[in-house]
């Protein structure tokens, strides 16, 4: 057996042990779970999460009215339409985004519970913010990152990351291409005996609900009634999940919760080819379609980020409207933030046109912007790598060969990505997964609540695809 | 001046190849596939070493490790690339059709 098989063949264990989950006490059966019970018992309420977070400066962040953008939003909108755009400034976290809430509960958690340190296996924001996090609670830290194709080439973006790791004290691992990411964080905690501060346990999740909670309550409190329309920068479904269910914690059940990710379909998450050919390492449709379709390829047994249980609509953006929307955000409001965090803005700037102009639209992140990670930095690297940058209708871009980005305001649309479809594909993966030939009725409401479909779509699905289904 | 002898507790780079090429997980792309997994660690140097020679780091974290030296005191070198005339030309329209302050456009 091989190292690589060996260490796999370890991975239930070495999770056990550093994320201190007894997963299996939450499973009711060969396929479902009791994720109500999973989130609940995990050891924080609300209330405790937010004293854990105003004790490490995370949240409260302000909540700001768009005057200008909601006015270029409305100059492309139908008479009366265009809602006011609100946007969480989550750039103010300590670590310059909304994951600090995530990684405050993971090391407030690991502290707690006696462990040397904490290790994440991550390439985006969170990787700042788990350094961040313990380095106040002054506890080591390793980040594992993926950052180069094999000719050493890396992404600015995520050398950005591993820069900002490294400031805040933090051991950074980088690696090349490959989901071997996870074998080489499995054989570290392994060695070291940290925490697992994965990106999907139930105290991550909950660390989000506070956002979701904040806006909820701030809308209220300033406009006298919920959000009409939230929109999420969607990629590994905990923002989605954790926004969604603070917002229900707040009272706003009948806010609609929208996913946006960057249109990156058509290039392979694992390729070396591709990794470079794309000018977005977060936030797109690569971790955006599998984690809505399957939650479960992560790090720990059960996944608590399941996007699916509260998408209402999921849209997608070009790469090109995002840079648009980076650019506009700086000019007219004077905030350099981004870009990745500007996904879900893009996708307000036409969200907005659909709604009266009474209306209420909130956009739930933004992020520090720096070297690397700057419009600049990302768009002169997409040129190095051969992609073409031109400024035109952004239906003309095109995933890891051209990159268009709008003259004009009115260009930029939101392009729905069909949750029918999302659920079928969920559904069909159940059934390989877990060679389902017949289900249970307590089955089918499982996945009735797993896909938030209603229970004659799921039987209608399952004998298409062949299990027998309960009369 | 460009260094090329590393000496104990200079901050420097080391290289490790992880998984072989070949080796891979299954399921990996071809074009991945084909190609090893490597490994970079920043660290303090342990003890004298010259370039492309086996040394041992201390890491932030305390780790003791094992590689190849490949750059003494390692810069980040990622910056904001050069100037997006595309982007320039979009601030422009931006700024002159969308007056900030006046909620109006022309």
């Amino acid at each position: 057996m091989s190292d690589y098989q060996a260490v796999m063949s370890r991975k239930a264990q070495i999770i056990r042990d550093a994320v201190g989950i007894d997963y299996d006490r939450f499973r009711t059966g060969r396929m479902t779970f009791d994720y109500e019970g999973m989130m609940a018992q995990t050891g924080y309420g609300l209330e405790e999460i937010i004293a854990i977070q105003r004790a490490s400066g995370v949240g409260g962040t302000p909540l700001l009215e768009m005057r200008n953008l909601t006015q270029l939003s409305r100059a492309t909108a139908p008479a009366g339409h265009g809602a006011r755009i609100l946007v969480k400034d989550e750039a103010g976290n300590p670590s310059g985004s909304f994951k600090a809430r995530r990684a405050s509960v993971s090391v407030h958690h690991a502290k707690r519970h006696g462990y040397p340190g904490v290790l994440a296996a991550t390439s985006g924001n969170y990787g700042a913010a788990v350094a961040s996090q313990a380095a106040m609670q002054g506890l080591p830290c390793i980040i594992v990152q993926e950052v180069y194709d094999s000719r050493g080439v890396g992404q600015p973006e995520i050398i950005e990351k591993g820069r900002v790791c490294e400031a805040y004290g933090a051991e950074v691992v980088q690696l090349t291409v490959g989901p071997e990411l996870f074998y080489v964080a499995l054989k570290l905690l392994e060695e070291t005996g940290y925490f697992n501060a994965s990106l999907y346990t139930p105290f991550g999740i909950a660390g989000i609900e506070t956002l979701g909670y904040e806006i909820g309550r701030e809308v209220i409190e300033r406009y006298g009634r919920a959000p009409d329309v939230v929109v999420v920068t969607h990629a590994g479904g905990g923002n989605v999940t954790g926004t969604a269910r603070g917002l229900a914690k707040a009272g706003c059940t009948a806010t609609v919760v929208v996913g946006a990710s960057v249109d990156l379909r058509g290039l392979h998450m694992a390729s070396d080819r591709d990794f470079n050919r794309k000018s977005f390492t977060t936030g797109h449709t690569g971790f955006g379609v599998p984690f809505a379709t399957w939650p479960d390829r992560t790090d720990v047994p059960i996944n608590a980020a399941r996007p699916l249980r509260y998408l209402d609509r999921y849209v997608l953006v070009t790469q090109g409207d995002v840079f648009y929307t980076t650019e506009a955000l700086a000019q007219l409001e004077g905030l350099e933030r981004g870009p990745a965090g500007n996904t879900s803005l893009a996708a307000a700037l036409a969200l907005s046109r659909e709604l009266p102009t009474g209306g209420i639209l909130v956009v739930q992140e933004t992020e520090y912007t720096g070297a690397g990670k700057h419009p600049s930095a990302q768009l002169t690297f997409a040129r190095e790598s051969g992609v073409t940058v031109q400024l035109g209708d952004p239906a003309l871009n095109v995933p890891g060969k051209v990159i268009s980005i709008p003259d004009s305001p009115g260009q930029i649309q939101v392009r729905d990505f069909d949750l029918g479809a999302v659920r079928r594909s969920y559904l069909r993966n159940a059934v390989n997964h877990f060679g389902l030939a017949q289900v249970s009725a307590g089955e089918i409401e499982f996945l009735t609540e797993e896909t938030r479909a209603d229970a004659q779509f799921v039987l209608g699905v399952l004998q298409e695809l062949g299990v027998e289904c309960p009369g | 001046m460009i260094k090329e002898r590393a000496y104990p507790g200079d901050w420097v780079r080391i290289h490790k190849v992880v998984l072989a090429a070949g080796a891979r997980a299954p399921a990996v792309p071809e074009d991945t596939a084909r190609v090893p997994l490597e490994m970079w660690v920043n660290g303090f140097c342990d003890h004298e070493a010259g370039m492309g020679q086996p040394v041992t780091i201390k890491t932030a974290a305390g780790r003791t490790l094992a590689g190849i030296l490949v750059a003494i005191e390692p810069s980040y070198g990622h910056g904001f690339g050069r100037p997006v005339p595309e982007l320039l030309a979009v601030a422009a329209g931006l700024r002159r059709r969308y007056r900030p302050g006046r909620g109006e456009h022309e």
